[in-house]
C-alpha cells in the first residue's frame, strides 16, 4: 500500500509539472489571461474535452480504443441542438438509445473476441452519417440550461475551473474509489483473474461502455452550450485529442492504467498548448508539428520517470 | 490685417473640422484575421492578398496591425479556440473566414460582448452581433444560366457540374442554376456531377458520364472544374459545348487557347479571393465609427471574352483571378447596403 501511493502521485506529476509550465509561460506571454475572464477564455473549450478524455479513458481502462469518440460526440451535439432543445423527451430518448448502442457495443466486442478499434472504426461513419441526417445543414439551438450553464459566472473561480475540476473528481470517486472502478480497472490489468473472483467480464465491458457513452454525451451536451449550435463535423478532433489527453495524463494503452485527474490534466494540457503556440505567433504550417513536439516532450518525460521508478522498485 | 483673420478663421475652421473628420482615429487599433483553411488556391491567395492590403495599410498607419492567423485543422473548435485568444490578445476586431456558420457562433459572442468587432466573409457565421459580407452564390449560378440564353437563344441540354456535397456553397450555387433553368426553359439540365470544385474529379466524373448523355449544348459549373470538363469532352472526342469557367488560370488558358484557334466564346464568374482585403476595409470603416449594415454583399467577379486577355495577363500560374479591394471600394459597398 505504501508503494502505491507515491506512483500513483508520481505519474500525476509529470502532467501536472507540464500543466503548470505551459500555464507560466502562456502567463508570460499573454497576462491579459491572468484573469477570471482570461482563465474562462483560455479554458471553457477544455471542458468538452475533458468530458470526452474521460469517455475514452474509460474505453482505455478495459484495453480497448474508440476511434468514434469524435463523430459519436458531433452526434450528440446534433441531438442536442434539435431534439433535445425543441422536444426533450424525444432528445432523451436518443442519448439513452445511444447509451444502449454503446452497452451493446461493448458486449459484441466482448462475445466476438472483435479487435475494438474495427468496430468502433465502422461505428464512426454510423454516427456520422446519423449527424448528418439529424443536421443536414449547420444549426439548431443550445438548450438553454446547457447554454445558461456553460456562459455562467460563478464568483471568484471562472465556471471552466470549476466544472474541470468536478469532472476530475466525479471520475476519480468512480474509478478509483469506487468497488465498481475496482473491477473495471482489473478487467483492463487481468481479466481472467477477475472472472475467477466471479465477476461477469461481459457486465463490466457493457457498463464501461455505457458509462463512456453517458461521459460522452456530456461532452456534446456542453460543447453544444458553449458554440450555441451545431454542426455534423463540430467535434471530428475529438478522437485523437481524447486519446493524446488519456496517454499525456499518465494513463496507458493496456493494463488498466489509467488516471481520470491525470487524463483531464491532460486536456486541459493539450487546450493550452494550442493557446501558446498562438501566442507565440508561430506559422500555421509549424503548428501540429510544435503540437507533436510538446507531447513527445512531455511522453519522453514520462519515459525518464517510469525509468527510474522501475530502479527504484529493483533496488 | 484682413489676410490674418482669414487666416485665422480657416485655422479655426479647420481645427473645428478636424475632429469631425477623425472622429475615431483607427490608428491605434489591430485587425486580426482568423482564417480556418489554406489548403488550396483560392485561399493562397485570399491569405496573399490579405498580407499586401492589410500590409500596406499598416505601414501608412492606418491601424496598427493586421495580423493574419490560420487554425492548423480545418476544425471549428479549433478556431473557436484561437478567437477566444485573440480576445486575450487584445484585438479591436477580428475579420473572419469560417469553419462553420454557427459553430463559432459561441465565440463569435464572447468577442462582441468583449466589444470586438467581428465581420465575417465567404465563410459567414450566424451570430446577430457579427457583420457578415456573403456572396450572392445563387445570382451566381443563375447569371450562368441567364448568359447562356442570350448565347444560345433556343437553349438545349445542359450538364451541370456541382461542387463538394454537403457543402452550403454547393447547395446554393445549384439552387441558383435550377432557378434559372426555371426561368429560361428552354433550357433542360440532362446529367449532374459532383466535381468537387477539382479539375481531375471533375473530368473523371464528366468522362463517367458522357457516354449516358444525348448532345450537350452548354456545361454549367462552379469554378475549379471548368478545364477538367474540356479535357473529358475532348477525350471522348465530343464536340466541346460551351463550358462556364471559374476564373481559375488553367480554365482562362484553356479559354484563351480556343479563342484564338477557334473563336470560341463563354464567360467566367467565381468570387475574387481579394475578398478578404474588402473585409479588412470593413472592419476598419467600422472602427472608424461608421454606421454598416450588418448584412453587405459582395460582388463577384465575371470576366467575359473582353476583359479574357487582362484576366489572364493578371493571373499567376495556377492561381485565380483576383481583385484587391481598396477603402473607397468598401466605402461604395457600405453606401450600396444603406
Amino acid at each position: 500500500m505504501k508503494r502505491a501511493l507515491p506512483s500513483d502521485s508520481i505519474r500525476l506529476l509529470i502532467p501536472a509539472l507540464s500543466l503548470t509550465i505551459l500555464l507560466i509561460a502562456v502567463f508570460y506571454l499573454q497576462p491579459r489571461a491572468m484573469s477570471y475572464v482570461g482563465l474562462n477564455l483560455l479554458f471553457n473549450l477544455a471542458v468538452p474535452i475533458a468530458l470526452a478524455t474521460i469517455a475514452q479513458m474509460l474505453i482505455m481502462t478495459v484495453n480497448d480504443l474508440d476511434l468514434s469518440m469524435g463523430t459519436f460526440v458531433s452526434f450528440v451535439a446534433c441531438v442536442a441542438a434539435t431534439f433535445l432543445q425543441a422536444t426533450p423527451v424525444i432528445g432523451v430518448l436518443i442519448l439513452v438509445a445511444a447509451i444502449a448502442t454503446y452497452a451493446a457495443l461493448g458486449v459484441l466486442i466482448h462475445v466476438r473476441t472483435l479487435p475494438s478499434i474495427v468496430v468502433t472504426l465502422g461505428m464512426s461513419f454510423v454516427w456520422g452519417g446519423l449527424a448528418v441526417l439529424i443536421l443536414p445543414a449547420p444549426g439548431g439551438h443550445a438548450p438553454e440550461w446547457a447554454r445558461a450553464v456553460m456562459i455562467s459566472r460563478p464568483p471568484l473561480v471562472p465556471m471552466a475551473i470549476i466544472a474541470c475540476v468536478v469532472i476530475a473528481m466525479v471520475a476519480h470517486f468512480v474509478i478509483m474509489r469506487s468497488s465498481i472502478g475496482v473491477i473495471l480497472r482489473g478487467v483492463g490489468g487481468n481479466a481472467r483473474s477477475v472472472e475467477r473472483a466471479g465477476w461477469s467480464i461481459l457486465g463490466a465491458r457493457a457498463a464501461t461502455y455505457a458509462l463512456a457513452a453517458f461521459f460522452a454525451i456530456l461532452a456534446g451536451i456542453s460543447l453544444v452550450g458553449l458554440t450555441t449550435s451545431a454542426d455534423a463535423n463540430i467535434a471530428l478532433r475529438y478522437t485523437l485529442l481524447s486519446i493524446a489527453g488519456v496517454i499525456l495524463g499518465g494513463g496507458e494503452f493496456t493494463g488498466g492504467r489509467v488516471s481520470p485527474i491525470g487524463a483531464v490534466i491532460g486536456a486541459l494540457t493539450l487546450t493550452l498548448a494550442g493557446s501558446f503556440l498562438s501566442f507565440l505567433r508561430i506559422s500555421p504550417d509549424w503548428q501540429i508539428g510544435a503540437q507533436g513536439a510538446i507531447l513527445i516532450v512531455v511522453l519522453g518525460l514520462r519515459l525518464l520517470l517510469n525509468r527510474l521508478e522501475n530502479r527504484e522498485k529493483r533496488s | 490685417m484682413n489676410f490674418r483673420k482669414m487666416l485665422l478663421a480657416s485655422a479655426a475652421l479647420s481645427c473645428a473640422a478636424m475632429p469631425i473628420q477623425a472622429i475615431a482615429d483607427t490608428s491605434a487599433k489591430k485587425i486580426a484575421l482568423s482564417n480556418n483553411y489554406a489548403g488550396n488556391s483560392w485561399r493562397q491567395a485570399m491569405l496573399t492578398s490579405w498580407e499586401k492590403v492589410a500590409g500596406e495599410a499598416v505601414k501608412a498607419g492606418i491601424v496598427a496591425a493586421a495580423d493574419p492567423f490560420t487554425t492548423a485543422e480545418n476544425q471549428a473548435t479549433e478556431q473557436a479556440a484561437q478567437i477566444q485568444n485573440m480576445i486575450l490578445q487584445g484585438y479591436d476586431a477580428i475579420v473572419l473566414n469560417a469553419a462553420s456558420p454557427t459553430a463559432l457562433n459561441g465565440a463569435v459572442k464572447e468577442a462582441c460582448d468583449a466589444g470586438i468587432t467581428v465581420v465575417s466573409f465567404d465563410g459567414i457565421v450566424t451570430e446577430p452581433c457579427a457583420w457578415r459580407i456573403a456572396v450572392d452564390f445563387k445570382e451566381m449560378g443563375r447569371s450562368q444560366v441567364e448568359y447562356l440564353s442570350k448565347k444560345l437563344p433556343s437553349g438545349g441540354n445542359l450538364l451541370e457540374i456541382r461542387g463538394l456535397a454537403g457543402v452550403f456553397v454547393d447547395d446554393e450555387i445549384s439552387a441558383g442554376i435550377h432557378a434559372g433553368v426555371a426561368q429560361f426553359p428552354q433550357f433542360k439540365i440532362v446529367g449532374s456531377v459532383h466535381g468537387d470544385w477539382a479539375q481531375d474529379v471533375a473530368q473523371k466524373a464528366v468522362a463517367g458520364i458522357l457516354p449516358s448523355l444525348p448532345d450537350v449544348a452548354a456545361v454549367v459549373t462552379q469554378g475549379g472544374d471548368g478545364y477538367g470538363a474540356a479535357e473529358a469532352f475532348a477525350a471522348a472526342k465530343r464536340p466541346i459545348p460551351t463550358i462556364i469557367m471559374g476564373n481559375r488560370q488553367d480554365e482562362l488558358k484553356w479559354w484563351k487557347e480556343q479563342k484564338d484557334a477557334n473563336g470560341y466564346e463563354t464567360m467566367s464568374v467565381s468570387i475574387a479571393p481579394g475578398v478578404s482585403t474588402l473585409a479588412f476595409w470593413v472592419a476598419q470603416q467600422i472602427l472608424d465609427g461608421k454606421e454598416v449594415k450588418k448584412d453587405l454583399v459582395v460582388p463577384f467577379l465575371s470576366i467575359s471574352q473582353d476583359t479574357l486577355e487582362t484576366n489572364l495577363a493578371n493571373t499567376q500560374e495556377g492561381g485565380v483571378a483576383n481583385v484587391e479591394y481598396s477603402q473607397a471600394d468598401a466605402e461604395k459597398v457600405i453606401a450600396e447596403a444603406k
